[in-house]
């Protein structure tokens, strides 16, 4: 168990004694996909070059030529096959509708829409499709299908690959979606999500591939909806989820040195969020940031604010505060895209502010 | 209406028409050459996804068109960019992230349009330019001043639902879009013959109702002829057609990519013997002095140097300019 995953009113399956391994964001998400395909058969991977090197000039049968474009699914087809890790052409809406229909035909496939702005190709087939056949069929069906999609601004890759839609998938009834913000989080919560029967959308930062952490090793299982205090404090919460947890950990550590308590609480996952522990953390500190890089608009942060403005309004002690992006698209330019991003320094400018309010 | 499979004879161009054309080609070449080399300095943000090696598939098409007509380009547009006659140095300076990039460094690499040479961009969503071109030829078609839209895609994207409904729609509305589809063989790290089922990207157009042809998509000749016959065809009220390409690509997918679908020896093999400039070199012998076109050549490379040293040199957009153009006014 990772030293910072101290849980508070709130359960986690694994025990203090689980052995674990030091391994990267990207590692452990592939270990978690390892993990589900050997013990059910019935998954497969699903996807764009997850494998790569199918067909044209490739001299080398067995070679792996990308697995995957950030190398995520690498091993995966050697020790699995082509029949459980499947190379698509790149048609989008196919592979959902395909993983869709196949999951609720008695699948439990793992779809990777590789760059998850690419949502905007081939959300019919959740939206409209995966999302709604439980409802609409009146509990008749039974979709257990995972979308894994890259997030998150920070290495240049402009408007059409840079994006954090979470938000977007957590307004749609029938999906669940989960923000993993480190390794052992990204393991724990991808293998809950394969083994949920209800479609599940899970959000990869592309920053946090190489960011190392301790995982446990095996079957390791995070509930859905359990949030995570990644730092204990008094004076003030930041609730981040993603890459920007890691900011807000920075700032807590460093305001730390001033004597100033803060708590960061992750959620970890948008749908089912975890309402119990916002609000206690709320009610413990009265003063709240919260860091999210999904929107200036209609975001995740502001799903946040709504429900401590209904539910915790008496425990607030300041206005909340909300750092996110700008209202536009992510920009190309490195100097622009660092001013984009809601990072450490707007989150401890945010902290300090609403340390003064009341 | 049938397109035409056999290359222009080089005699049927003029003189200016042949060196424009090789001066395109040499800009695109030295450009991509260029940034293979700065991208290892790390000093350029994001993915790059170098035309090298396809170069007189965008020229033959390009040479066709005019500043008022549009093409839709891929990730890997720079080629379309500088054959439709996009400035190397706004370009270079929008691929380092500058202000006075033809974007102003809110793009890059992958989404550099310039619209007033009829540019309407460089995109990062694969099958993206096919319904855009589609719709830049109904704007054509309404104001009916016969201009006509391009849209590149490669085998890969051929296979995006997109294409397929452009191309249907086209025909519907018998709109004046060329659908190019250049196959260089593979979609990232999948053979082309792995993911187009029929293994025929062209053959698919008889299903929609476009007239289709395939071309050698590294010879300047066949690509100009055909892309002239699918051009007249738009302007003259024929309705949409399909141009499928054959060509290389000499560089990874992208800068990085360390190219494990394919060995050394076949890149090698594909430069000698696909090198769209040699063979451009070939076919105008006897017509134009080679003095000459070595002379494009560094002027070229010139261009490329000039514009990578003052795009390093150049402003970075100032804080300002985060939230200009989200919206004309708000
Ligand atoms: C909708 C969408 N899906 C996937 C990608 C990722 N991607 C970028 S380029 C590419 C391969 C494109 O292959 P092709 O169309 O043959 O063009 P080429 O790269 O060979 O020029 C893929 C899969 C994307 N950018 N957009």
């Amino acid at each position: 168990m990772t030293a910072t995953s101290t849980v508070k009113g709130t359960t986690m399956t694994q025990t203090g004694e689980q052995k674990t391994k030091r391994m990267s964001f990207r590692q452990a998400i592939n270990a978690a996909m390892a993990e589900a395909m050997r013990e059910d058969e019935k998954v497969v991977l699903i996807g764009e070059d997850l494998r790569g090197g199918n067909g044209g000039t490739n001299p080398d049968p067995t070679v792996e030529a990308f697995g995957g474009v950030f190398g995520v699914t690498g091993g995966l087809w050697t020790e699995f096959g082509g029949d459980r890790v499947i190379d698509t052409p790149i048609s989008e809406s196919a592979i959902l509708g395909a993983a869709a229909g196949a999951a609720v035909t008695g699948l439990r496939p793992v779809a990777e829409l590789m760059f998850m702005d690419f949502f905007g190709v081939c959300y019919d087939e959740i939206y409209n499709q995966a999302a709604k056949f439980r409802y609409m069929f009146g509990g008749k069906a039974t979709t257990p299908l995972t979308v894994r999609g890259i997030i998150g601004a920070g290495v240049g890759a402009a408007a059409q690959h840079s994006t954090s839609p979470y938000h977007l998938f957590t307004s749609t009834p029938g999906v669940k979606v989960v923000v993993p913000s480190n390794p052992a989080d990204a393991k724990g919560l991808l293998l809950a999500s394969i083994r949920d029967d209800d479609p599940v959308i899970f959000c990869e930062h592309k920053a946090l591939y190489d960011v190392k952490g301790d995982v446990p090793v095996g079957s390791y299982v995070i509930p859905l909806g359990k949030a995570n205090f990644t730092r204990r404090g008094t004076d003030v919460t930041i609730i981040a989820i993603g890459n920007p947890v890691n900011a807000a950990n920075k700032v807590a550590d460093k305001l730390k040195g001033e004597g100033i308590s803060v708590e960061v609480l992750d959620p970890r996952t948008t749908s089912p969020l975890d309402e119990e522990a916002v609000l206690q953390s709320v009610a413990d500190t009265g003063r709240v940031v919260i860091a999210d890089e999904s929107a200036a608009r209609c975001g995740f942060g502001h799903d946040l604010a709504a429900l401590i403005a209904q539910k915790g309004f008496h425990d607030l002690k300041a206005p909340i505060h909300l750092v996110t992006p700008p209202h536009s698209p992510v920009p190309f330019s490195h100097a622009l895209e660092q001013l984009w991003i809601p990072g450490a320094e707007r989150i401890e400018e945010a902290v300090r502010t609403v340390l003064k309010e009341d | 209406m049938t397109l035409s499979t056999a290359p222009a004879a080089a005699q049927d161009l003029s003189t200016d028409q042949l060196l424009e054309a090789y001066r395109r080609m040499a800009k695109i070449r030295k450009f991509e050459q260029r940034l293979h080399l700065e991208n290892q300095t790390g000093d350029i943000p994001g993915f790059i996804h170098l035309y090298a090696g396809e170069e007189a598939t965008a020229v033959g098409v390009c040479m066709n068109l005019k500043d008022t007509d549009y093409i839709g380009s891929t990730h890997r547009g720079h080629g379309h960019c500088i054959a439709k006659g996009c400035d190397i140095k706004g370009m270079m300076y929008e691929i380092f992230g500058k202000q006075d990039g033809l974007c102003h460094g809110k793009g890059g690499s992958m989404h550099i349009a310039d619209l007033s040479v009829g540019m309407l961009g460089a995109n990062g969503i694969v099958g993206g330019a096919p319904p855009l071109a589609t719709g830049a030829a109904l704007t054509a078609k309404y104001l009916g001043n016969h201009g006509v839209s391009v849209a590149f895609s490669g085998d890969g994207g051929s296979n995006q639902g997109t294409v397929f409904e452009a191309m249907n729609m086209a025909v519907v509305l018998n709109l004046p879009v060329v659908f190019v589809f250049e196959n260089n063989g593979f979609g990232e790290a999948s053979g082309a013959d792995y993911s187009v089922g029929s293994k025929d990207v062209a053959g698919r157009a008889a299903g929609f109702g476009l007239p289709a042809v395939k071309v050698d998509g590294t010879d300047f000749f066949a690509v100009y002829e055909a892309a002239k016959d699918a051009v007249a065809l738009g302007r003259s009220g024929g309705g949409p057609s399909v141009i499928e390409a054959k060509n290389y690509r000499w560089f990874g997918h992208f800068e990085g990519d360390a190219n494990l679908y394919r060995t050394k020896e076949q890149i090698e093999e594909i430069k000698r013997d696909h090198d769209p400039l040699k063979i451009f070199r070939s076919k105008v012998e006897g017509l134009i002095d080679m003095a000459e076109l070595d002379k494009i050549e560094q002027e070229a490379e010139q261009e490329v140097d000039e514009s990578v040293a003052e795009a390093r040199a150049a402003a970075e957009p100032t804080p300002d300019q985060l939230t200009v153009d989200v919206y004309k006014n708000y």
